[in-house]
């Protein structure tokens, strides 16, 4: 057989974990977002644009999870024992934050206590997997397929920047999502911030980049060794950048929200050129870390089964509640 | 002290999946009766039903969101405290657990969203076809998680690589020799689970003569289910042991705190297990009960503790009394369902105040049989992650710290203590409300989130209520 079904499962798992990064990304945007709202109808309006998906946004986390184990078992075993007390944090904010969604439509006298919920569960969850990103970046001490390292190698000034580098990510991605999905002041406010945001990303885009070839060798020869088609990627992100920029000025309501796709998109798959093709940095690749061939046969059976039922599924709820949102639709 | 991360890991495990299971268990059988009703209005058009259906809708809601939340965190455990387990079985664990979050998606995709908020949407019959496959949809769920226990359990199907497991047969490791003996138990704990606490919310409801007719509905299906579904578990729980008996003696051992491999083999009523040293204290027994009931002859040969080194035996007190709180509640359900069918003649099992009364008590009951069920079983297999392969220290993740699994099971308690307490709190306020038409029942199926929550539109607190009326 021609097909590299290990290629197949490493296009599965990547394409899994930037759906959920975009998708779960622009709603955790909005409860970093929260405390910052200029009032509780637009704390309703943020929360009812993303409480009829903010579930199915998560699915991908738990397929990405489920499908690393059976699929690149050997990055799922170093991954999270190294990043044990990150998991953990992160596992408590989606908790806290899932059960707020719940919970604050149906609650009037503890409202503020699920808006804590909501906000704080966000800010944590997507620290930590900001921070996973670093370190990932920075690479995992492996010996013999297991990790060696420490409880807190995960958590370095590296981490913390590239922690609240996703941050101001996320809440550049919820901004233009609510440009894209309220009107009033509630959109007036989003159009105010998302500039700033827009430049807090970029600085910290900056940072990392400076920052990365210092940290990792090998990332620093394959960018600067010579000039590679890979640049492509950082310069399509900041043509993004710049035309968010303008779709803002001009007060565009859809284009924004693309723009910030596009910006993720294009970072992402900088960082994915930087790495390829290895999975448990520095030293294991996609075929060193894979499963039995037959074990992802065996999966990829139902996974290509599945995987369009819940495109088909996530498109049709997108397009059922498309449309702008007001602050009195949640509550019944 | 020294924190002993493998103890610690161990005890965060048991924690976690202790409380999950609370939830799964009591979806799967509620699943199937609510599912029972719409087919009943479908075809009697009887309004009642209905109005059963849309209650027992509303909990199914928030006890499956509830069982959702802590279900994310099990996928995780395997790679943060296992990992060396978790690398070693990927290639058979992985899989499994990939198909049952990929069914689970399946149910929740297509046909939860349709039965919580379709109402008024779709035709009845796509509705109860909905609640169908919800119900088809968590044995599915079930079926997954189960075959991966049953393989830690009784492993088939595999050769060992290098220390890693490469499935060679992939029917004989899913469907491994104990799977069918674990999986009917399990169901039928389910359904056991399901309808006590019906039968128990029924009874609460009668005894406050509230929604009289439809209840006594309930109560008597109820009661009709547990006359022969509790001695039939029973039956099935006997096959179990026997299954037990010849792949995991040791478990079987423990059980029975027998020590000395003998026949003709007593029933232990009472008695004080000591690991240390090797035997019991204050024995109260039945002579040669166990051998009857563990081989079905008198002069069996039941097999001991001792067959088994020291270190290798399983914590013979935990499993000795957990393994007798589940039998006895066990006899004490089928108490209770032979009493209410005593009780049937001239429709006393409606009004017995004493009755009703222990069948609200008996609510919590199949919760802890069923808890109690998976300590034996797991904590008879110790020290073994996968029976006769892998111990738990080898299967322990190699960098974890005493300190690390002390803070993550610290956190995990305080996290679900949270969501525990305000889940239980607004379960019994979404049961207090009753069956009584809801004037926020109207779906339009737009704006509210199409979340397990969402279709409880019970207010969290009663400043709230008057709100939402006002």
């Amino acid at each position: 057989m021609n097909l590299d079904i290990t290629l197949v499962w490493a296009g599965i798992i990547g394409f899994g974990v930037i759906m959920y990064v975009l998708m779960d990304g622009f709603d955790l945007g909005l409860g970093i977002l929260y405390p910052f709202a200029p009032d509780e109808t637009s704390r309703d309006v943020m929360m009812n644009s993303v409480a009829p998906v903010w579930d199915g946004n998560e699915t991908w986390l738990v397929l990405g999870g489920a499908g690393l184990l059976g699929a690149f078992p050997l990055a799922y075993s170093v991954f999270l024992p190294a990043l044990y007390i990150g998991v953990f944090l992160m596992l408590a904010g989606l908790i806290f934050r899932g059960i707020s969604f719940e919970f604050r439509f149906k609650s009037r006298k503890n409202r503020h206590w699920w808006n804590r919920a909501f906000c704080w569960g966000s800010v944590v969850a997507t620290f930590a997997q900001g921070a996973v990103v670093g370190a990932y970046i920075q690479g995992f001490p492996v010996e013999d397929k297991i990790f060696v390292g420490g409880a807190f190698d995960w958590l370095t000034p590296f981490t913390v920047i590239t922690g609240l580098g996703l941050m101001a990510g996320y809440a550049l991605l919820g901004a233009t999502w609510l440009i894209l999905k309220s009107e009033g002041h509630t959109q007036d406010w989003a159009y105010a911030i998302t500039p700033r945001l827009l430049w807090a990303v970029l600085g910290v885009f900056a940072i990392i980049s400076l920052w990365t070839p210092l940290v990792s060798v090998d990332v620093r020869e394959r960018w600067l060794s010579h000039i590679h088609l890979i640049w492509v990627f950082p310069i399509l992100a900041m043509v993004c950048a710049a035309a968010l920029y303008r779709a803002v000025k001009q007060r565009e309501e859809g284009r924004p929200f693309i723009m910030a796709l596009g910006l993720f998109i294009f970072t992402y798959l900088g960082m994915i050129a930087s790495k390829w093709p290895v999975i448990v940095p520095p030293d294991y690749t996609v075929w060193d870390a894979a499963s039995a061939p037959e074990s992802q046969v065996f999966l990829l059976i139902g996974t290509v089964f599945v995987i369009p039922v819940v495109l088909a599924y996530t498109t049709w709820t997108y397009w059922v509640f498309r449309g702008k949102v007001k602050a009195d639709d949640g509550y019944h | 002290m020294e924190l002993d991360p493998l103890l610690l890991s161990r005890l965060q495990f048991a924690f976690v999946v202790l409380f999950h299971a609370i939830f799964p268990v009591f979806t799967i059988g509620l699943a199937s009766y609510i599912a029972l009703l719409h087919g009943l209005f479908y075809k009697t058009k009887n309004p009642a039903w209905d109005r059963l259906a849309l209650f027992w809708t509303k909990v199914f809601a928030v006890v499956f969101g509830m069982g959702v939340v802590s279900g994310i965190v099990m996928s995780f455990q395997f790679g943060t405290n296992w990992s060396n387990f978790a690398q070693a079985t990927s290639n058979f664990m992985g899989p499994v657990l990939s198909y049952e979050v990929l069914t689970a998606f399946f149910l929740e995709a297509g046909f939860l969203g349709v039965l919580l908020f379709g109402r008024h949407k779709v035709p009845e019959g796509a509705h109860l076809f909905a609640a169908l496959m919800v119900a088809l949809g968590t044995f599915i769920s079930a079926f997954w998680i189960l075959s991966a226990n049953s393989w830690m359990q009784t492993p088939v199907g595999y050769e060992l690589v290098d220390g890693r497991f490469h499935i060679t047969s992939w029917t004989d490791a899913i469907f491994n020799p104990s799977f069918r003996y674990r999986f009917a138990h399990m169901v039928m704990a389910s359904f056991l689970t399901g309808g006590f606490v019906v039968a128990g919310v029924s009874a609460w409801f009668l005894l406050r003569k509230r929604d009289v007719p439809a209840n006594k509905k309930a109560l008597s299906m109820c009661l009709w289910l547990l006359l022969i579904l509790t001695p039939a578990q029973a039956v099935v729980g006997d096959f179990h042991g026997l299954n037990t008996l010849e792949h995991q003696p040791t478990k079987v051992a423990a059980m029975e705190a027998n020590w000395e491999t003998d026949s003709g083999v007593p029933l232990l009523l009472f008695a004080l297990p000591d690991g240390d040293a090797q035997t019991n204290h204050w024995e109260v027994s039945i002579p040669r009960l166990a051998s009857l009931i563990l081989t079905h002859d008198l002069d069996g040969t039941v097999p001991g503790l001792k067959e088994a080194p020291a270190d290798e035996q399983p914590p013979v007190f935990i499993v000795f009394w957990s393994f007798r709180i589940m039998v006895g509640l066990g006899l004490a359900m089928i108490a209770v369902a032979l009493a209410g069918l005593v009780l049937r003649r001239g429709g006393r099992v409606y009004s017995q105040p004493l009755y009703l009364k222990t069948l609200v008590g008996m609510i919590g009951a199949p919760f802890v049989a069923v808890l109690a069920g998976w300590v034996v079983t797991e904590s008879g297999r110790a020290p073994w992650l996968v029976q006769g392969v892998m111990t738990h220290a080898e299967g322990l993740t190699p960098s974890l710290t005493g300190a690390m699994a002390l803070f993550s099971l610290i956190g995990y308690m305080a996290v679900y203590a949270v969501v525990f307490l305000v889940g239980i709190y607004y379960l019994t306020r979404v049961v207090k409300n009753g069956m009584l038409p809801d004037p926020d029942e109207v779906d339009d199926g737009m704006g509210s989130a199409k979340r397990p929550f969402s279709a409880a539109h019970t207010p969290f607190d009663d400043h709230d209520l008057q709100g939402a009326k006002s």
